[in-house]
């Protein structure tokens, strides 16, 4: 659970919200030429980030206004709030040096070694 | 010599003459070889079977099971534990009925007791739709041969006295589909007592140890990296959940799967009041009741990506909800435990078993909310897939090519929530 910086309306708990999924896949412009692979790139596969993950949220039980999101997945933290339309901003988070290496405030799941960990 | 590793009545009656002191290790924890015939990333239930079946049904014994944690601490270890087989479409059907025909046999044949129960799955309706699909499910399950009965709300209620059928709640019980061969397992007695049996074949289980990297050589796979150094194989299965496409990514894959967290939480023990699971897909809500006697209910997944193993108190307070509302007696029960677990879900709610363009890769991925209940019989074919490289009859359907081919097996009815 955490709070998101709705653009239009400030702070809001999360619950507020519903997730749209990965942002910035932009349908192809010429559909009628593209391969099965390619529409299912479009369609299906995402990149499912461990780290900064931009993201499309709608403030459903507000002001019902789509905007974006990066957010780091391994610990859920929110890096930067962002309106549609707009280039997604170079982010630096503190990314697992592992897969496994999570931070203190992420998962139980922690790093099996020390010096991964910060 | 007496075999001290097998379990049994006379095995406890010798050991009670040493004062239990000399049991042998439930399975070893060796350190990895430099290269092995396969390797399979995640020792999970999937993993575990998968190197357990290898071994068994196609004789590769110089397997090693790579784990980043420890064996049963991850989702194998964080489900609700329910098994059943009442899949909508023929193709899912058939796997997770081999998987269930396994279960039944299981801990006769580890010689490991996982506490399968078949104490029935009622899978509830609470409008016209829910009584339509669910009927048409249990037309499709009975003409795959797979045990299903409709019960009317007042059967319902002879079978789960405690549910709560009055017409006048928000969402009424208007019946269920039944499978009695349908019920529960102890988690992590299957993911240990797979361990076990797979160790006794020589399977090196290597706890604690983390891929860092796949090592790929003109298309064909050699190895991985590890935090315990390089490991090589031409063969290498992926089971590793939620991480699945964080493993993927090393090799330059990309897969149709989003990682979200999943919630369950247990409540305090209880004398048994409730000898059956009750799901409910209408409601997001499904409830058993463990041998301990706490109450293991299962939320719906949080709607983002995450791979935090927490979520949101606000699916938490709405599954209870749905819980107080079909059982009011639970009112005031407190909840003792609550966890999340990431969970890799494919966007028509079905797993991937299969092939990779990358020779000697192959992927065991995406079961979503619901993979403990076809443990064995994933394991089976993924066995199969590695061994022979080439698809069993039974994952065939299950390629990652269905996306590009359009030939889905949509199980969102079947699979959207309840687990």
């Amino acid at each position: 659970m955490f709070l998101i910086n709705c653009p239009y309306c400030g702070e809001r708990d999360q619950a507020e919200f519903s997730c749209g999924g990965e942002a910035h896949i932009a349908r192809p412009k010429n559909p009628p030429e593209l391969s099965d692979d390619q529409w299912a790139e479009y369609l299906f596969l995402r990149k499912n980030e461990k780290g900064i993950h931009y993201e499309r949220w709608n403030h459903e039980y507000g002001c019902r206004q789509w905007f974006n999101l990066a957010r780091n997945t391994s610990t859920d933290e929110i890096l930067a709030v962002y309106k549609m339309g707009k280039a997604p901003p170079k982010l630096k988070a503190n990314i697992p040096a592992t897969p496994s290496g999570e931070p203190s405030i992420g998962s139980g799941n922690l790093s099996t070694s020390k010096k991964d960990r910060f | 010599m007496f075999n001290n590793n097998k379990y049994s009545f006379l095995s406890i009656a010798r050991n009670a003459l040493n004062n239990h002191e000399n049991w042998q290790k439930t399975w070893n924890s060796p350190e990895p070889k430099k290269s092995y015939d396969a390797i399979i990333v995640g020792g999970g239930g999937h993993g575990l079977t998968t190197a357990y079946y290898l071994a068994k049904n196609h004789g590769i014994n110089n397997i090693a099971v790579i784990e980043k944690g420890w064996i049963g601490g991850g989702n194998t270890g964080r489900n609700t534990t329910i098994i059943r087989s009442n899949y909508l479409w023929d193709q899912s059907a058939a796997l997770y009925e081999h998987a269930l025909k396994l279960w039944e046999g299981m801990s006769q044949e580890l010689n490991y007791n996982v506490m399968f129960s078949q104490r029935g799955v009622l899978n509830v309706a609470h409008n016209l739709h829910d009584v339509r699909e669910l009927k048409r499910r249990w037309h499709a399950n009975r003409l795959n041969d797979i045990d299903c009965e409709w019960l009317d709300t007042k059967k319902v209620k002879e079978f789960c006295p405690i549910i709560n059928t009055s017409p006048n709640i928000r969402y009424p019980v208007l019946g269920a589909t039944l499978q009695r061969r349908a019920g529960t397992a102890r988690h992590d007695a299957v993911a240990w007592g797979y361990a076990r049996g797979a160790d006794e074949m020589g399977v090196d289980i290597i706890q604690n140890c983390e891929v860092t990297g796949i090592n790929v050589k003109n298309g064909n796979v050699t190895g991985i990296e590890t935090t315990k150094g390089t490991i090589n194989s031409n063969k290498i299965g992926i089971a590793a959940a939620g991480h699945t496409s964080v493993i993927a990514n090393m090799a330059g894959i990309k897969l149709p799967l989003e990682s979200k967290p999943l919630q369950a939480l247990v409540s305090e023990p209880v004398k048994p009041v409730i000898d059956t699971v009750v799901m409910s897909n209408t409601i997001h809500a499904y409830i058993s009741q463990s041998d301990k006697g706490e109450l293991v209910i299962g939320a719906g997944t949080d709607g983002y990506t995450s791979y935090t193993q927490r979520g949101g108190f606000n699916i938490v307070e709405d599954t209870l909800m749905a819980i107080v509302e079909l059982f009011p007696i639970f009112s005031r029960m407190k909840m003792l435990r609550h966890w999340g677990g990431i969970v890799d879900i494919c966007p028509d709610a079905s797993p991937i078993i299969s092939k990779t363009h990358i020779n000697g890769l192959y992927f065991n991925c995406g079961w979503g909310t619901g993979g403990f209940k076809a443990t064995p019989g994933s394991g089976w074919v993924f066995a199969h897939t590695i061994a022979n490289d080439q698809a069993h009859e039974l994952n065939a359907p299950f390629t990652i090519n269905r996306f590009s081919s359009g030939e889905l097996v949509d199980e969102h009815g079947a699979a959207a929530v309840a687990h």
